[in-house]
């Protein structure tokens, strides 16, 4: 080995990969990571990355935090849960259940709620998350569905988002049989019910499931691996794809002064939203706990084991499932017909299987159904305020009324035992409100946009009533108006109405592309459905000529308020400079242009 | 924020206190407004007031020994608290002493930290807001064309267009290699033969006769004991599984099937003609297993003589065949054919003529 080289002495200036000093072993570990992975381009990117504040952007960081509660709880849980429907006796200490005869995978569930220290607390955690996993996705998804937060360029991310909603509740339900106590086992075997009302395969799709008839012994471990492997890496999989595209796409943020199409306002992840959204994983995971603390749920020592021959009455799946459940209940047992020696279990099929996929399907083509019709092909990162969209706000109110009744639905019987009334009766009503209800919501949620719309014109025009009258000189009364300043005002104004398209010209006079004809003629239909009733955002030249309409008035609130204040010395705190409406017999919120 | 006063000029409508005017004059107004772009920061009394900040950093230093004590005594609880004591909770009732203990000293702990951190970054973190600039997401056309012209050239130097069988073989081969494995699950999950699939849903224990030869008599569920006429007095009801259902293979399976409910009725209510005939003078038995979705159907209403499924609430008339009255199941519960054999017990003569339970596609 030789000491010197020539190049050595080229190289005798360069800089040592020696830590730089400041930043002590911190700053070296950095170094040294940095240097194997250049991690420091990417960690300065993420530190810098910008989220909107609003606390409607927390719903979703709820779910996210749910989903780590559950994966952390879910591994305790696997160390004590034995998934084996191999029947056992049980000698535990909880006596009520000492000597009953029950499956491997229940007297485990027990001994996790009743024998391990703290296990108790672990599976209710792990409940109450799952729980507000599924509400947390489910408002979440309300948020993005009103405020439009779905449009170009997020259309896939709410495909991935009703995946995982679909997903969940499937995760839930696998998770929530496990235990094969007497609840969840008729759970199960109503599922294998719902599996034979399926066309042609029902019965093979049910013998694959439960590997022969009901109940075997396949299903509960089938379940686990389904519940604790499959299904979770399908989740965590496609939450880390919506996470991405979050961080691609940039968050979306509500209109206001300074906000545009084209930038983010809020606060850097460093330091502030590590502060934020990490504390708030911690408020989430410590709510979580001290309900689960507190409050018990699934109680499976006091259902007992599953029994094929046994029942209790409220029996009910978690609420997740409710809405599916709610639907069993009201379709008709005239839809099971016979017909070419088969059997059609519509009565089952439709809301067992058929409605979840249909349901998500609707939802799923929403977006691209709005983009057709408005014809829009912007990207859009301002959310828009529900009441000016009235038309899909009122389709997505339909659609959650739809989902409620049918999910109240499911507690029929509960509400004929609580209310007094007849479980016929009830049932009737919730058959006529699945397909009143939607249209109600719809008409009266379109109906209070449009109000709330003309309310929001109202006030950019004539300003916030202040509840301050003034009486003129002759008598006469005013009401003073304080005027928006340009900030306040912002909002209000700066939202797009949407003007309905009316037909291509030159379209029918070839009279050959009939089937692009029809699309057209669809199109605007639809486009006539959601745009007819629209009100358009106040413009500057309209303001002005408010403005010049209140003039009259304005002066002679202020002559009187001059007067006041030479008389009295009253200030009036300085506010009464606005637009004012005079108090007539007619109306004391009228127009001014009634005067 | 303040409110702007708006200036009482004559010409410009509106005008704010920095002068800046949005509508300057009638004729020349703007088709939109414009984005009076963010307001002026307000400052919070933590940014000036050092000793509101210095209260401040007191709270959130307060929330985080509050977790560090939620830790400790989570540790000192699990400990020191036997798994047997009850507390009872004000609101909550009794409840193990332990449990409540774990819950509220972990929620403590991990509520101490969220709470302090997010004090923390509402009180003390810079709250002035930044702005970042978006992109649009779609790539520069030289983007997209370098990309699209790498496959054209590597589609070209795999000779993917030269050799249309390498790629109408390649195609078909990665279309169908998914079948093997998929063949293995689906055809080994579960038995598939139509005689053993279909003939398992039409078939209950009640239609073999016992090893012996004999009938199967009516058990008690869960006494397994078997039942004499003159033990059904009018208006009782029993919980019935097929006699020698613990020899059965599969035990659980054949209850989910052979449950049943043995009602004695008064024979004058009974409208049914087969039905009468079916049972003896009044007793009758009929599948327990919802024809919906394979519930029990344990509520038994005696005024109404109505079975009641507490599932779905569908309703079957015991007096007429147990025809659906009411709720969302298809067809009627089938019924079992009984009689009395030489010591008095009841015994099914055949098993049921229909398969019990949910429909299927198969099932007529």
């Amino acid at each position: 080995m030789t000491t010197s080289r020539p190049a050595d002495d080229l190289r005798k200036d360069d800089k040592r990969d020696e830590p730089k000093g400041n930043g002590g072993p911190a700053g070296a570990i950095a170094n040294w990571v940095d240097e194997r992975t250049g991690a420091a381009k990417g960690a300065r990117f993420l530190m810098k990355k910008v989220f909107p504040d609003h606390w409607s952007f927390m719903l979703g960081e709820i779910a996210m935090y749910s989903l780590i509660i559950l994966l952390l709880t879910g591994t305790f849980l696997t160390f004590w849960f034995v998934p084996s429907m191999g029947e056992t006796v049980y000698n535990g200490s909880y006596v009520p259940l000492k000597g009953v005869q029950m499956s491997e995978a229940f007297k485990s569930t027990v001994n996790i709620s009743m024998d391990v220290r703290g296990g108790l607390l672990i599976r209710q955690i792990h409940h109450w998350a799952a729980l507000l996993f599924l509400v947390s996705i489910m408002l979440h998804m309300a948020r993005v569905f009103f405020t439009g937060a779905f449009r170009k360029p997020r259309e896939i991310n709410w495909i991935i988002g009703l995946l995982l909603f679909m997903l969940a509740m499937v995760e839930g339900f696998a998770g929530y049989s496990l235990p094969d106590d007497l609840l969840s086992g008729t759970g199960i075997r109503a599922a294998e019910g719902f599996m034979l009302s399926i066309p042609v395969i029902g019965s093979y799709v049910a013998s694959l499931v439960f590997g022969g008839g009901f109940p075997g012994e396949a299903i509960i471990p089938r379940l686990f691996t389904v519940h604790v492997l499959l299904l979770p890496a399908i989740i965590v999989g496609l939450f880390t794809a919506h996470i991405i595209l979050v961080m691609v796409h940039k968050h979306t943020q509500y209109p206001g002064p300074g906000r545009t199409n084209k930038n983010v306002v809020g606060f850097p992840l460093m330091p502030v939203y590590t502060a934020k959204a990490g504390g708030f994983f911690f408020i989430v995971f410590g709510v979580t706990a001290l309900i689960s603390g507190l409050v018990t749920i699934n109680p499976i020592w006091m259902y007992g084991p599953y029994e094929p021959t046994m029942v209790t009455a409220g029996s009910q799946p978690d609420w997740y499932m409710g809405f599916a459940d709610g639907a069993l209940r009201l379709l008709p047992g005239r839809l099971e017909f016979t017909l070419l020696e088969h059997t059609f279990v519509f009565n089952v099929f439709i809301g067992a299987i058929l409605l979840i996929p249909l349901m998500w399907t609707a939802m799923g083509i929403y977006p691209f159904l709005e983009k057709w019709v408005t014809g829009d092909n912007e990207e859009h990162h301002l959310l828009d305020r529900p009441r000016n969209a009235p038309t899909r706000t009122g389709i997505g109110m339909a659609f959650f009324v739809f989902y409620f009744v049918l999910f109240f639905a499911a507690g029929n019987d509960l509400m004929a035992i609580k209310l007094h009334l007849s479980i016929n009766d009830i049932t009737w009503a919730f058959r006529i409100l699945t397909f009143l209800g939607p249209v109600m919501a719809f008409w009266i949620t379109k109906r209070l946009c449009l109000s709330l719309q003309r309310r929001d014109r109202d006030l950019v025009l004539h300003g916030r009533e202040t509840g301050r009258i003034i009486r003129t000189a002759e008598g006469r009364f005013f009401e003073a108006h304080e005027p928006l300043n340009r900030y306040q005002r912002w909002p209000l104004v700066s939202f797009a109405s949407h003007a309905p398209v009316s037909l291509p010209a030159g379209i029918d006079r070839n009279g050959v592309r009939r089937r692009k004809a029809a699309a057209d003629k669809m199109r605007v239909r639809l486009s006539h459905f959601f745009f007819n009733d629209r009100i358009e955002p106040v413009t500057p030249a309209e303001l002005e000529a408010a403005h010049h309409h209140d003039e009259p008035v304005r002066e002679e609130i202020d002559h009187t308020v001059e007067e006041a204040r030479r008389l009295e010395g009253d200030d009036f705190g300085g506010k009464l400079h606005g637009g004012a409406e005079e108090l007539s017999s007619s109306s004391a919120y009228g127009h001014p242009d009634q005067r | 924020m303040t409110i702007d006063q708006p200036r009482n000029d004559k010409d410009g409508a509106v005008s704010s206190h920095d002068g800046h005017s949005e509508v300057a004059t009638r004729d020349g107004a703007p088709a939109q407004f414009e984005n009076p772009g963010l307001p002026p920061h307000v400052h919070r009394a933590g940014d000036h007031d050092e000793k509101a900040a210095k209260r401040s950093e007191r709270q959130v230093a307060a929330l985080f020994t509050m977790s560090m004590l939620g830790t400790v005594l989570f540790i000192v609880s699990y400990f020191a608290i036997s798994a047997d004591d009850v507390v009872t909770l004000p609101l909550i009732g009794p409840m193990k002493a332990l449990h409540a203990a774990l819950g509220t000293t972990l929620a403590m702990s991990l509520l101490g930290i969220g709470l302090g951190a997010v004090h923390w970054a509402k009180t003390l973190m810079s709250d002035e807001e930044v702005v970042e600039e978006r992109h649009t997401l779609r790539s520069p056309d030289e983007a997209r064309d370098g990309a699209l012209k790498i496959l054209e050239e590597g589609a070209e130097s795999a000779q993917l267009k030269r050799r249309p069988l390498v790629k109408y073989t390649l195609g078909a081969s990665m279309g169908l290699f998914a079948l093997p494995l998929g063949l293995q699950l689906v055809g080994s999950l579960g038995p598939l033969r139509r005689s053993k699939v279909v003939g398992d849903l039409q078939t209950t224990l009640w239609d073999s006769k016992l090893p012996n030869g004999k009938p199967r008599r009516l058990m008690r569920d869960p006494d397994n004991t078997p039942i004499r006429l003159s033990d059904v007095t009018l208006g009782s009801v029993f919980h019935v599984l097929p006699e020698g259902i613990d020899e059965a293979a599969h035990p659980q399976n054949e209850k989910v099937k052979a449950s049943v409910i043995l009602v004695s009725l008064e024979e004058s209510v009974i409208k049914s003609a087969r039905e009468k005939a079916w049972g003896i003078g009044g007793v009758v038995a009929y599948s327990k297993i919802c024809t919906h979705v394979g519930c029990p159907v344990g509520l038994y209403e005696q005024q109404t003589h109505h079975l009641l499924c507490p599932c779905h609430q569908s309703t079957f008339d015991m007096t007429d065949d147990c025809k659906v009255v009411f709720g969302p199941a298809g067809h009627p519960l089938p019924q079992l054919k009984i009689s009395v054999d030489t010591e008095g017990y009841i015994v099914a003569d055949q098993g049921f003529k229909e398969p019990v339970g949910p429909s299927f596609w198969e099932r007529s």
